[in-house]
């Protein structure tokens, strides 16, 4: 198990190092940054002048090397539109995505993973096409329109909730809830698909034939070797929730990681870009590598 | 046949198994004492596991199962609800399948999926479970029990999952074990290994067992009784013996002519066959099911076919009369 998690950790920190590379390029060619720091009505004059006191004329790697050797330290530079240090940045909005992540996945795991073994469980039956009915709306559900309705209905009709913000945990419920919604379709499934499967095999046979009640058979023989791949797209949506959540903060106005990489990018605020794009691989890393952890401890064939 | 059997610890009368478009079991019937063993063969397909599902009511979805009677000693299975059932699985009677690779769940250890079957119907620890199941371990031949309960199935050899699930199937002493095919999917020497191992087994413990086969190298070894199934039916049944004897249904003298035998077989004469294939039987079917098969058929063999007595407990479903000879036939 140790080896497996060193191996892992290795790949992890290769994949992170490959995709700052990437974004830092990406970001250098997509314009020159110097000029849109300057704004429009900047002469020639100032866009060197900017260039040189930012250091941009140096070569890309000495810049990456240098943006780099700070960043391993703490330092992520400074935001050219918030004029003030990016790490300050990421420290108030990383909170809010996490929680809105992790307050979405919940919703999400709480409505998929029961519907989907109830649906495979009765598989064929009036109670299986209506679920997977409820998923295909689900799917078709654009995200920022489910949030309009709700906001409409329980924010400003019924007033139970609040419409933005996070002044208090209600804020959480209705954004949580639609970025669930964009999850439980995939999830709910996987779950089935995974569980129909896993009760056709010999093993259910087997645990039958011992006589284990019905809740043993679903629960603890065919759930565990279902789990696997949701627990592998779990980890996928789970990263897309904390990265892409931009539609639902600007819907509902949170002041989150997912907003802040959407107002960077659209005024070429490098140094919040890159340090965004570390943030959301490390994420993404992590939970990958979480879920890589679960499947090994779930499936023992994974820890050799 | 043997139907009114007393002291049978299973008893099965005019057992009949239908799929939406097939008919698998079409009245098969069948008893077996305490210490007996009787092995059902038959090709692929003859409905020989269907029918040795149908006792513990493990059938696949869509099947109907009915019978004039399914008796475990005097409890009548076919009345019992699921739940009673459950009780009765793996506690009194226990079932080992032919796949041991894939019989077993990959995501426990050898020595949880031992215990808890211990656990469920003994209401005990886990401690003394897989104490029970360490001794039974070792009383089948696994070397090093301790360690194997720690070990996963994909650890272990077809032969060592193969001895694992014999070994659970014995977790809590049942009367009656049902072998579907429990050494099809082994290496030949591992084969004879289990072989042995069952019919050890099945002496010690006085089990009585259903084992289904179709090799009937193994019915000569591990059997008092055979009955020979075919397309849903058992077209002849009777002690091993007189069966080796004195097959009388055309199908099982087809079979055994298949089988080679020392000196007795002559090198560059081609062994039996059997031509054709097992036809699938559509629901209203009528008559004898290998008659399409059979050189002796007749318009006689398209009626309903009734058993016949040939005497010493051996029985078959044919027109031919039991001292037919082969050629010479009426």
């Amino acid at each position: 198990m140790l080896s497996f998690i060193l191996r892992r950790l290795w790949l992890a920190a290769l994949v992170c190092l490959t995709v700052l590379v990437v974004s830092f390029t990406l970001t250098h060619l997509s314009g020159d940054l110097a000029a849109s720091i300057a704004g429009p009505n900047a002469t020639a004059a100032d866009i060197a002048i900017i260039t040189k006191n930012y250091g941009l004329d140096r070569p890309l790697v000495v810049q990456f090397l240098d943006w780099a050797s700070h960043a391993a330290e703490g330092d992520l530079g400074r935001s050219y539109l918030f004029h003030a240090p990016v790490s300050g940045l990421i420290r108030d909005r990383l909170p809010v995505t996490l929680t809105l992540g992790l307050t979405g996945l919940t919703i999400a795991l709480l409505i998929a993973l029961p519907l989907g073994i109830l649906a495979a469980v009765r598989e064929g039956s009036a109670i299986d096409r209506g679920i997977m009915l409820v998923a295909l709306l689900g799917q078709a559900m654009p995200g920022f329109w489910l949030g309009l309705v709700l906001i409409v209905v329980f924010g400003l009709d019924l007033q139970w909730l609040p419409i933005s913000g996070i002044d208090t945990w209600q804020g959480y419920i209705m954004p949580g809830f639609v970025l669930a919604f964009s999850a439980i379709p995939a999830l709910m499934r996987l779950t089935r698909s995974g569980m129909i499967e896993a009760l056709c095999a010999d093993y259910i046979r087997t645990a039958r034939a011992k006589g284990l009640s019905r809740s043993m058979i679903i629960l603890k023989h065919a759930l565990r070797n279902a789990a696997m791949p949701v627990v592998s797209i779990t980890a996928v949506q789970l990263g897309f929730m904390l990265g892409g959540s931009v539609v639902t903060e600007s819907v509902f106005a949170l002041p989150g990681l997912g907003y802040l990489a959407w107002e960077s990018i659209t005024k070429n605020d490098f140094p919040v870009v890159q340090a965004v794009v570390l943030f959301l691989a490390i994420i993404y890393i992590v939970v990958t590598l979480l879920a890589d952890m679960l499947n090994a401890l779930l499936d023992p064939r994974l820890r050799a | 046949m043997a139907l009114v059997m007393p002291n049978a610890v299973l008893s099965i009368a005019n057992l009949r198994v239908s799929f939406p478009r097939m008919e698998a079991v079409r009245g098969v019937s069948l008893a077996l004492n305490r210490g007996e063993v009787h092995c059902v063969v038959g090709e692929s397909g003859c409905g020989k596991s269907i029918s040795a599902l149908s006792v513990m009511n493990l059938l696949p979805r869509g099947a109907v199962r009915s019978a004039d009677h399914i008796r475990f000693h005097e409890h009548d299975l076919l009345g019992m609800s699921e739940r009673q059932m459950a009780r009765l699985r793996g506690d009194k009677i226990a079932m080992i399948f032919q796949e041991p690779m894939t019989s077993l769940n990959p995501a426990y250890t050898v020595g949880s999926q031992m215990a808890e079957v211990f656990e469920r119907h003994r209401r005990t620890t886990r401690r003394q479970a897989l104490d029970r199941a360490a001794e039974l371990l070792a009383r089948v031949g696994i070397t090093a029990p301790g360690m194997r309960l720690a070990q996963y199935p994909h650890q272990l050899s077809g032969g060592l999952r193969q001895r694992m699930m014999i070994a659970m199937a014995l977790m809590c002493d049942p009367e009656l074990l049902i072998a579907d095919e429990p050494t099809t999917a082994l290496d030949v020497t591992v084969q004879a290994q289990i072989l042995r191992l069952l019919h050890k087994l099945q002496q010690e413990m006085g089990l009585a067992l259903l084992l289904i086969t179709h090799d009937f190298g193994i019915v000569a070894r591990m059997a008092q009784r055979v009955s020979v199934m075919y397309a849903g039916e058992v077209v002849e049944s009777g002690p091993v013996e007189q069966i080796f004897k004195a097959p009388t249904h055309p199908y099982t003298r087809g079979l055994l002519d298949c089988i080679p035998v020392p000196g007795v077989t002559k090198a560059g004469e081609p062994l039996g066959s059997i031509p054709g294939v097992v036809p699938r039987i559509a629901p209203g079917f009528l008559g004898c099911g290998f008659r399409d098969r059979c050189t002796l058929a007749t318009a006689e063999c398209a009626e309903t076919m009734r058993l016949r007595d040939a005497g010493a407990d051996h029985f078959y479903r044919c027109r031919l009369p039991p001292n037919w000879k082969q050629g010479t036939a009426p």
